[in-house]
Order: C-alpha cells, then structure tokens, then sequence
C-alpha cells in the first residue's frame, strides 16, 4: 500500500487546494460503507433460525438443511453455507447480525420500500434527501471532493442532497475524456462568473484530478483479497478499497447488489446471489487490511420475504429481515445475533405470513451513524422517525 | 411533508424583494436587446435553436412566433417528425392493444430442435452464411437488413445476445425493435416513448407544445417502473397530457385522476372504504375483479389525496390539513381499475366507495353520493386559488427564472382565474411579460440534462436516426426519462443538477457528440471543436 505521505508529496510543490483540503482532512478517518440488496432477501434462508422445526415445516423444498447450516453458536442461528466468507469474519468478531430487523412501513412495493429505506423516512414520500446524505457532519471547508462517493452511473437516492457527494461509475472512467480540452474547460469553469457553476465546476476538476492520481498508482488488491470473478458488486466494493486506501477523505460509501427477489426457484438462483455477496464482502474485508480498523459496512434490504415457501420453489413478498454490520473496529459488538427475535410461530408472525419487525431498520443504521461517523443529532439524520428508539440504537457498536 | 425546491425559491423571493426595496435595480425590469430577445426565446419556449432558427424568428418577430407557437395547429410540422416516429409502432396503440402485442410476462417460445436451438442452416443457404460471418459490421447489417422479415427473425434468434446487441445501435429503428422484441417484447413500449419524445424535442416546429408535455408530464409524473405502469405512460402522455397542455387546466386534472397510470402509480385504486370490504366479505357480494382487488385493498390509500393537494395542485403551503388529506381520500375511494395488469381502464366501484359525508376545505359533500364526491373534489381544487397561484408559479419558475418576480407570478394567476385555468392564456401572459425578455431572466436557469442533450445536439444540427444513445447519456446525466420514481417528479431548479458527476458527464458528452462518437447521431466533421464550448459553463445556461 503506498502511504499517505508518499502519495502527497509526489505533487507537492504547488499544493493546489484539492491537495491542501486532502491535507487538511485528517488521516485515517472513520468511513461508513452502505451496502443496499435491491429486491428483498430472504433473510431467513440467510441467516437461518436452524433449530426452529418450524421454519423446516414451512420451508419442504427450499430449508437449508442444518447439516449444511454453518452455525453461529449461539443455539439459534446458522449462516447460509455460501455465506462462508461471512463466517469467517465472524469468528474473528468483525461481523455482527441484526435478525428481524426493517421498516414498520406495511408497503409490499419494491418500489416503495426501497426509496423509504433510502431516504431513512418511512412512509414519506416526499422526503428529497437521503439518509446517508444528511449523516454526513457538516463541514464547509475543509471538506475534499471525494468525502461521499457512491458507486455506479448515478448518485444513488441514499447519497443525495445537500452535501456535495460523487458518483463514480469506475476510477477508470472519472475523468475529463478528451484530454486536449481538459485545460480549457477547466479555465472556463474556474473563470465562470457564474456563481452556481463555479464551485461545482471547481470540485469536478479536483475529484478529477485526484482520482487520476489514485488511478495512476498501480493498485492490486491486498493478499488473499479475491473479488469473485466477473461480480459487479465486487468491482464496486473494490473502487471503494481503493479510494479508502488512497487516504483521499472519503467518509461515506455506497454501492448495491440487485436481483433478490427470488419468486421462484429459490435455491439456486440465492446460492448465486449469497456467494457473490459474501464473496465480495470478504475480499472487500481482506483488501482493506488494517484499514479494516476505520471501516464499517451495514447492509439493508427492503423487506424480507414470507415465512412459508410458495408454489413455485421461492418465497413472496415479506417483512423483517436480517442487516449485517461488518467492521474490523473494536468498537464493533461483533460474533453476534442482536435484536429482539420475534419468533416463527403462527400467532407471532406479521398480518400471519412474515417475519415481524422487531427492530426499526433507523435504530441500526442511527447506531452505525452516530458511532462510527460521530453524528450527535441522529434524529436530524432520520426526521420522523422514533427518536428515542434511534437514539438507543441496538448495542451493535458496543452501545 | 415540505419541499425544500419551492419553500427555497419562496425564501429567495423575499430577497428579491428586499433588494429591490434596498434601492438596487429590479434586473426583471432591464429589457433585452432584439438578438438576445430571439436567443432567449427559442432557450425557453424551445429546445435550444437549430442553426437558422435565430434568423427565420427574427424575420417573422418573436412576437409573432410565440403567437403561433400557443396555437400549435397553425405550426406547420416539420416532415422529419413523422418520418422517425413511423417505425415506433406501440406510439399510437391504446393500453389494451398495448397489453395485448406487448405482454408484460411473454410466453416462452418453443425451443427449436434438439439442443433447444436452432443454427444457420435451417434458415441460410451456405452463401448466406458467408455473407453473414464475412465483412465489416456494416455488410453484415445490410444483408440481415436486406432479409425478409420472418427470415431475419429466424437468423436474429440464432445470433448470441451480444452480437445482437452489437447490432442494435448500428441498424434501421425496426431491426432494433425486432432485436429488443426477441428479448422482452413490452421493452419496446419504453423506448419508442422515450425515442418518440426526443426526436419530437429534436425536430418538431412545434417546439413550445414539446417544451410543455415535458412539463406538465413532469407535473404530474408517473413512474414507467412501477409495476404494469409501461402498459399505460404511452397513452398517458398521448390522452391525458398531450391534448391539454395549452387546454384547461381542470380537464388535464380530471384526465390525470382517472388514468390507469396515476391511479396505479399513488395507489388510488387499492384505495377502499374498509367497512365496505367488510361488508362485502359477509354478504359475499362482488364478482371476481372485486375478490382481486378485495385481496390487495386493505382500506382506504392517502397516497393520491396528498400528492394531488401538495404536488397536482394547491401545493405544500396552499392551505390543506390533514384532515382534507384524508377526506379526499375517502372521497377517491372506488375510482379503481379494472384488469390492472391487462387491458387497464378506469371504473368506479359503487360498492368500494365511502358514502358517508365528507368535508373537504371547508365544502360539505353530501352523504350517499358516488362518483360525485372524487369530481366535486377535482373542480374545487381546481378553481383554488392556490392552485392558480402554485401552478403560476411552477410555471414561472421553468420559463422564466428559479425565483421568478412575484408580481409576474400573481398576473399569471389572476389570468388563471379569470379564465377558469386556460393554460394557453397563462402562457401568454408569461410569455408577452416584460419579467420575461428581461435581464433578470437571460441565463437564468440551468439546463436539465434533456435540455443540454436536445439543445446541443440542436445547435450541432445533428442528424438523429438512433435516440436512444442519446436518451442514454440523458439517463446517465442524471434524468432518466419516464423514471423519476418520486411522485414530485424532477425538481425545476439549479440544485437539482448540480453536482460533480453530473458536470464531468456534462463535459464528457459534449466532446462525445461533438466528435460524432454516438451510434445513430451524426454531426458535421467542422464540428469538432465545439465539445469545448458546449461542456463549458455558458452553454449549461439557457
């Protein structure tokens, strides 16, 4: 890994202020990384309630088997066995589990529930920012263009609002594509009298130029990091290890995975999806090194799927489901399963078929918020919401 | 729930004001000069100008032009319009022929021999098939293009997905269709409405109607991604926004509430009165669509009785309470669908509706009514005058600037209530204003990424015979059209577009359109040097 100071002074000499503000942030700062699994996963065949008979009753087809269950030890819960790489990090402690967690929101629409769950406000539609965005502290000045990146085309709903944030499809392509012109647009830019442009067009070329540095190192991932093969969910994870070691400012990450909703043919399609997922995840983990230390990842889904398997070998539309909040931070309650467990008897289950919502999706993310970022306000970051629930938090980060 | 876009302007509005007050020169008092006057136009009413357009309004007097330009049928259009819409065959087809050619789950196909598929030589003759594997793309292209239609199939569904994809920027608008229907046939739906919108952005002469379904569709934005909503936008736009844009405001209204694209997109239609269900469940009353919807509905959906006050008409700060938001709720409840996911169309559901009372703003609405209650609503709101005001302002706000004069805003509105919301004599009054051909608007606003991609691709006068790249660049730019998922649709002032990725991308399509790098787009070789000037700040205005 080249250090932060090597990096800095190869282009020292004339200190251009995008260099002067990475300066000025400081070192190895604490970064939140969020993680979205867009059409709801079956939380139940991910982590698995293995010594409930009843989750075998109501699952003939698609029950992961407890032979094949890794075990989490704690009497209840065993991990999907292509979530290996994940049970690794559990036995080291840097991966802790929140099981019926999610929106008390009734919506069954992906569409719905995903945009709630982004913008951190259930049940308002309305709401123009999202709560990664408005997590981030203020920080007029000394902020660096990378401080919020989220990965892909477009910023994604999580990241936007009033703190400048970048989406970066890849390093590779962040940069002014026809070189001849790149002095002339950024002379135009920085000599515009026009006041909206003028900062945005600033902050354009400094990200420009500094993920053109961090693309100029040669860079091959950590040993024993191996991003599974072809997973665009690992390319993503892997442009965040790389801007998290290029010790750029970066406070807050995001990048998703799609295709969870498994309606039919279930068994298959999730041992796919878990392995990629979990795959991406440990090298993600193995990348970062002792950076580990400064990371924590939470992941969300919009809602989890029904109890009972349906007619066609999957499951449909649920409630609760499982979050995982990986870090190699101390601070992190990590080897276990949190949260209230609602339990899968008839009577317990939401409107009689789901997995109910024990914990509110805000507590997690308001603990991870508040600790890991520093946030003292967390009602500010989910207006609306059950302030003291948030406040409280469920003792994932040591709370 | 308050949005920030307008409460802001609201605020700076109040700057103004104090400015003006402080002695300060009123910029929407400074008058332009003739030539900025025709540039301004054609930035707003239009798409950005085409090289000539600046002369060709000159010579007949901008006045003259917006004049036509509010009676749309005197416009004569320009024959390229029809030409590219020809091949985008669902444009024209109502929801239920729609849902019929283009289902939303396609069967699967009979797979073909005994390995599940076919090759070459059941359709080709060896020398076909050396035509085929040999030259460059384009010979492959004109051969499979040369083709008949059935054989062309039948050689398409033997192609690898990629090497048909390959091909898809590179070929006519129906080998692209064709190539699209091979994969999931109700694609096909999107992109000719996504492809139609932006060769009509592109060519129409009718450019204030195209500049005003972008606007009003946005006003009352529906998401194409939301369940069977791609079945219904085609029409959607064609029936209930189209026709309206320069009509009455209280048709486009009531034309919006009772479609299948809204009424599914804000849930009105699992919207019910919980004892109704209740009732129906005990005397089992109710044919088989009631079972369905029986089954969804849970009782009665705020959804639509909220973004129709706060977005579709009186707006956040217009006056509403709670209260009315549930009131008109009930009032709504039974305007449902039939068939949603097939043939969609509006009914009302006697049985489903709230008949007890209802007091909405203040206006009693009598016990044991039906449909009545969701119409009365509709014309009350409508005749508002908050709605003139919120609607005045909205429109002010993309014509003129993000915080536009008030006393403009309240002309436009006293307009709007004098004639019972004529849009066409509201964009008039916006239109001739002195707040508009002044210095306080010149440059005012920030292109969206359709305006820069239309306007530059305009000023580039590009021949586009492929939109869709196009359409690409605009999604990747931050737009996607026809998915904006929030029911606000996208925001009409600088903020929303300004940020770094969107800025970069900005540069970066600019040099790409202007070193003619787009499939389907072609630009003058002399036009190379322009991607400078088009990324640059100043062309981000209009």
């Amino acid at each position: 890994m080249l250090s932060r100071r090597v990096f800095l002074s190869g282009a020292a000499c004339v200190a251009p202020l995008w260099l002067q503000r990475a300066a000025a942030a400081s070192s190895r700062r604490k970064i939140l990384v969020a993680v979205f699994q867009r059409g709801a996963m079956d939380g139940l065949n991910a982590v698995i309630p293995h010594t409930d008979e009843v989750y075998y009753k109501a699952r003939p087809s698609i029950a992961i088997p407890k032979s094949d269950v890794l075990d989490l030890g704690d009497g209840r819960f065993g991990l999907h066995p292509a979530l290996a790489p994940l049970h690794a990090l559990w036995n080291r402690k840097q991966l802790a589990i929140v099981h019926a967690a999610g929106s008390h929101d009734l919506t069954r629409s992906h569409f719905d529930a995903q945009d709630y769950m982004e913008s951190g406000t259930p049940g308002l539609k309305s709401t123009r920012d999202g709560w990664l965005n408005r997590a981030l502290p203020p920080m007029p000045d000394a902020k660096t263009p990378l401080r919020a990146v989220s990965i892909g085309p477009r910023l994604a709903r999580t990241l936007r609002g009033a703190n400048s944030a970048v989406a970066i499809n890849s390093i590779r392509d962040f940069k002014v594509r026809d070189r001849g012109s790149k002095d002339e647009l950024e002379s135009m830019y920085s000599g515009t009298a026009d006041a909206t442009l003028a900062a945005p067009g600033r902050d354009t070329f400094e990200a420009v130029k500094l993920v053109e540095k961090i693309d100029k190192q040669p860079y091959t991932p950590a040993a024993g990091a191996k991003y599974p093969v072809g997973s665009s969910f690992g390319a993503s994870l892997q442009q965040i290890a790389r801007l998290v070691k290029a010790d750029v400012g970066l406070e807050v990450a995001f990048a998703d995975i799609g295709g969870w909703d498994t309606h039919n043919n279930e068994s298959a399609r999730l041992q796919g999806l878990l392995t990629d997922f979990a795959g991406s995840l440990g090298a993600f983990a193995a990348d970062l090194g002792d950076r580990f230390e400064d990371v924590t990842v939470v992941t969300m889904s919009e809602f989890g799927r029904t109890v009972r398997e349906n007619g066609s070998g999957g499951t449909d539309h649920g409630h609760a489901n499982a979050m995982f909040v990986l870090s190699g931070s101390a601070a992190l309650s990590g080897g276990k399963v949190h949260g209230r467990w609602p339990g899968l008897a008839p009577e317990l289950l939401h409107e009689g078929r789901d997995l109910a919502v024990a914990t509110d999706f805000r507590a997690v993310l308001g603990e991870v918020v508040s600790r890991q970022l520093g946030v003292k306000d967390v009602a500010r970051v989910f207006p609306g919401g059950p302030a003291a629930v948030v406040a409280k938090g469920v003792g994932v980060m040591g709370a | 729930m308050r949005r920030p876009g307008l409460s802001k302007s609201i605020a700076a509005l109040c700057c103004v004001s104090v400015l003006v007050a402080a002695g300060a020169p009123d910029p929407f008092r400074q008058k332009l000069d003739a030539d900025r006057r025709v540039e301004h136009t054609l930035n707003r009413a239009a798409f950005g100008a085409r090289p000539g357009d600046a002369e060709r309004v000159k010579k007949m007097g901008v006045d003259k032009w917006i004049a036509q330009q509010l009676e749309t049928a005197k416009v004569e259009e320009n024959p390229v319009v029809a030409d590219r819409l020809k091949a985008l065959a669902t444009l024209n087809l109502s929801i239920e022929q729609i849902a019929g050619q283009y289902p939303l789950r396609a069967d699967k196909k009979p797979k073909k021999g005994d390995d599940g598929k076919a090759s070459f030589r059941d359709v080709l003759s060896v020398e076909e098939i050396r035509k085929l594997r040999q030259g460059p793309a384009e010979e492959k292209l004109a051969f499979l293009e040369a083709l008949p239609k059935d054989k062309r199939q039948a050689v398409l569904e033997t192609l690898p997905q990629q090497v048909r994809r390959g091909m898809m920027g590179l070929g006519s608008a129906e080998l692209r269709r064709e190539i699209v229907a091979l994969g999931q046939p109700v694609a096909i739906v999107g992109l000719d409405l996504v492809e139609g919108k932006l060769y009509r952005a592109l060519y129409s002469n009718r450019q204030l109607e195209e500049v005003l379904v972008d606007f009003w569709f946005n006003h009352f934005n529906v998401y194409m991604n939301k369940g069977p909503e791609r079945l219904f936008l085609t029409d959607y736009e064609r029936e209930a926004i189209r026709p309206h844009v320069l009509g009455n405001f209280h048709d486009m209204l009531l034309a919006t509430a009772k479609h299948p694209a809204m009424l599914y997109y804000l849930d009105n239609w699992q919207s019910v009165d919980p004892t109704a269900l209740e009732q129906m469940a005990k005397r089992r009353r109710g044919g088989s669509e009631m079972k369905q919807l029986s089954k969804r509905a849970r009782g009665l959906n705020e959804n639509y009785a909220r973004e129709l006050m706060e977005l579709h008409t009186m707006g956040v700060d217009g006056g509403y309470t709670q209260q009315d938001v549930v009131e008109v709720a009930r009032a709504f409840t039974g305007w449902t669908l039939r068939n949603p996911r097939g043939g969609a169309a509006y009914y009302f559901a006697l049985m489903l509706h709230d008949k007890r009372a209802k007091t909405v703003l203040g206006q009693k609405l009598a016990a044991g009514r039906g449909e009545e209650d969701g119409l009365d609503v509709l014309r009350l709101l409508s005749r508002h005058p908050a709605t003139a005001k919120f609607i005045s302002m909205k429109l002010a706000q993309r014509f003129v600037a993000d915080a536009p004069p008030p006393a403009l805003v309240d002309r436009m509105a006293a307009t709007f209530r004098k004639t019972d919301g004529n849009l066409r004599e509201v964009m008039r009054t916006l239109l001739t204003s002195n707040e508009f051909f002044s210095e306080g608007a010149w440059r005012a606003k920030l292109k969206s990424p359709l305006e820069i991609v239309v306007s530059a691709a305009r000023a580039l006068d590009a021949d586009v015979t492929n939109a869709l790249p196009l359409a690409k660049s605009i999604e990747e730019l931050g737009q996607p059209l026809y998915r904006k998922e929030e029911p606000t649709g996208y925001y009409n002032t600088a903020e929303e577009w300004t940020n770094t990725a969107g800025l970069l991308g900005r540069m970066n399509f600019a040099a790409s359109l202007a070193s003619n790098q787009f499939q389907g787009t072609k630009v003058a070789a002399s036009h190379a040097k322009m991607g400078v000037a088009l990324g640059g700040p100043e062309f981000q205005r209009r």
